[in-house]
């Protein structure tokens, strides 16, 4: 029996490699300065859901919110092997935060219809939430199962799955849909196919597509530039290079369910983490430094 | 949602696994009980399992009024739905102000589907909560005494504050070992509150079949000092000065992410962001450059001592003594040292 899967992924700044231009003065993060990445949790989504299409067929449908920037991801999934890819991309959807971000995916999916089973990172390094995943199965009025780490059967209607909860594990036994959440342990991530990236290395949205007619032809009337457009976009449909691109109307999103409005979670302030030098005792590298060091440690009892 | 409830009572999510309370559980009660003296209301604690109304007194011992406990078979080991499900009808019963979880594999699982559920706010993970008032920036609306949620993110670059002053309750996961953990009055009194969840139309979906518990090896949690090593210590061989210093002190073993990534010792000894969070009464960085998100792990610890090569490390920010040396000499200089006083 061959299986459906969606894939949510993300593109996120690499948090783990901030360099000194990533903060702006007012503390404020410059998203611009970070470099985009896959996000890494998503990766072994994604090969989670290659590996079951592998073993006992079906498709795989990969997806994510965010910017135009983020069919980079997208192309990304084309190149390890995924069969369709969906941005969904609307500027009424900025600012939502976990609640109404769940809610624009759980539509989307709604949108593609029949699946078994929905695949998720288990967070994303930008926000380390861990919520979005719970939450659209909750809209999904499905299952979820976080920390996946193995499939252990799957056959019918029913799965059973490893879960790892950090001091041990349990299997789980349930009936599709269902939707995971996906540990970094879970698999080892293929690489991108060669043959897939000199192929889907062309594939682009619809956004991206006006932004490049209007770049190369900037001296062109908009009726030259959107009858440019349609006709490259025509042609990426033909050769399957067309990374669909969704709005929330597409998706039947309830507007005030996203984006500001949506989001029940309000940034009050951020500060960006400044180093309190409150200065500390220096000790000299010697023995006499040291002893003196540990002498001080048991009088104020720190040391018993 | 429920509509916003200055006289709601704060509540903490009890979890509970084989009949013991989680230590994350406690902490929450003494930063419950702090947060409702500061709003004039009570602590409620929502305890759901099976034979588990013991637990109740060491939940009163430490700061709550109230214990609503629900128990059904349903409910012995933790499932998602049906605990969502207990939850959910009881604080559309009880309408509390404030819902806390723990941030633990558990909590994290619960709390999203909850607050989803509710079609209410949640915040991933505090570090801190404090009560404050927050002004809308557009109609300068001021709501009053606001759960204030304070958060790392982007990788524990920023802190961010989080509020929620309209689809109630407020709810937020809180970090292991973040709030003091307090030692309880076991002559504290409070009630206990039976609380009938209905679950005959209930559809068991997920089942467990099989459930696998090991004992923690490296009690880092609990440690009352703690020994580090980083990249800086080199190699797996003089990781065995750490191992020896934390021997003379009676402490643990903890490392840094370049040190487990390095393969001088394994994953369940990473303290940080990704790691355990620790509040030790000593900690000594050795060859830890500290990274922000080391430093999120261990900068509560009581007394910080860093020995570096490197003056400029980070490190020594949040540090109280500083060794600027080579560690291979001064950790056995410390040994020495250390023995030499008893």
């Amino acid at each position: 029996m061959a299986y459906d899967s969606i894939v949510c992924v993300k593109q996120v700044p690499d948090t783990a490699n901030i360099t000194g231009d990533a903060m702006k003065d007012d503390g404020t993060v410059n998203r611009s300065a970070l470099p985009a990445i896959f996000n890494p949790d998503d990766l072994h989504a994604l090969e989670a859901a290659l590996q079951v299409r592998d073993r006992f067929g079906g498709t795989v449908t990969a997806i994510t919110m965010g910017p135009l920037s983020a069919c980079e991801v997208l192309r990304d999934c084309l190149y390890r092997g995924a069969d369709r890819v969906i941005l969904v991309n609307d500027r009424r959807a900025a600012a939502s935060d976990t609640l109404a971000t769940g809610y624009i995916l759980a539509q989307a999916v709604r949108k593609i219809g029949n699946c078994d089973l929905i695949w998720a990172g288990r967070q994303a390094i930008d926000g380390d939430t861990a919520q979005v995943g719970p939450q659209m199965a909750e809209k999904l009025g499905i299952p979820q199962v976080t920390y996946f780490e193995a499939l252990v059967d799957l056959s019918g209607r029913t799965i059973r799955v490893r879960r790892n909860v950090g001091n041990g594990y349990e299997v789980l036994e349930a009936r599709l849909p269902i939707l995971l959440t996906v540990l970094d342990s879970a698999n080892e991530t293929r690489p991108a196919a060669a043959k897939r990236v000199m192929r889907f290395k062309h594939a682009r949205s619809a956004g991206e597509i006006t932004n490049e007619v209007a770049a190369n032809m900037p001296a062109a009337s908009s009726a030259e530039k959107e009858a440019e457009a349609a006709r490259l976009l025509e042609k990426l449909r033909a050769a399957g290079l067309r990374i669909e691109q969704w709005s929330l109307d597409d998706v039947a999103a309830d507007l005030r369910r996203c984006g500001m409005s949506g989001s029940p979670t309000k940034v009050h302030r951020v500060q960006s983490i400044v180093l309190t030098k409150e200065g500390y005792t220096e000790i000299p590298p010697s023995e006499e430094g040291v002893g003196r060091m540990i002498h001080e440690l048991v009088v104020d009892h720190t040391l018993g | 949602m429920i509509e916003p409830n200055p006289k709601g009572e704060v509540w903490i999510f009890a979890e509970q696994e084989d009949e013991h309370l989680s230590e994350t559980s406690l902490e929450l009660c003494s930063k419950a009980r702090e947060l409702a003296d500061r709003l004039g209301v009570k602590v409620g604690a929502v305890l759901a399992g099976w034979n588990v109304r013991e637990l109740s007194y060491r939940l009163i011992a430490h700061g709550v009024d109230k214990v609503y406990y629900v128990y059904d078979t349903l409910l012995e080991y933790y499932r998602t739905l049906p605990y969502a499900r207990v939850v959910c009808q009881l604080i559309t019963r009880h309408k509390p102000q404030i819902v806390l979880f723990g941030a633990t594999p558990l909590g994290r699982d619960l709390a999203p589907r909850i607050a989803s559920e509710m079609r209410s706010g949640l915040t991933a993970d505090c570090t801190d909560l404090e009560i404050g008032d927050y002004t809308e920036p557009k109609t300068k609306a001021v709501h009053k005494d606001l759960l204030m949620q304070i958060r790392p993110a982007f990788g524990g670059n920023i802190i961010a504050t989080i509020v929620n002053f309209d689809r109630w309750p407020q709810m937020a996961t809180v970090r292991e070992g973040v709030m003091p953990l307090g030692d309880g009055d076991p002559r504290r009194s409070g009630q206990i509150i039976e609380e009938k969840i209905e679950f005959s139309d209930f559809e068991q979906s997920v089942r467990l079949i099989e459930r696998v518990r090991e004992k923690r090896k490296v009690n880092l949690k609990g440690a009352r000092i703690i020994v580090a090593g980083g990249g800086g210590v080199g190699s797996k061989e003089n990781f065995k000065l750490i191992h020896d210093l934390a021997g003379v002190l009676g402490g643990a073993v903890g490392a840094s992410r370049a040190a487990v990534d390095g393969g001088f010792i394994s994953k369940e000894h990473q303290v940080g962001q990704t790691g355990t969070t620790v509040r030790p009464a000593l900690y000594i960085a050795c060859g830890i450059s500290g990274a922000v998100q080391h430093r999120a792990g261990m900068e509560e610890s009581a007394k910080i001592i860093a020995i570096n090569w490197d003056k400029e490390a980070p490190i020594f920010g949040v540090a109280h003594y500083g060794i600027v040396g080579d560690l291979t000499k001064v950790i056995p200089m410390m040994i020495r040292a250390i023995r030499e006083k008893e």
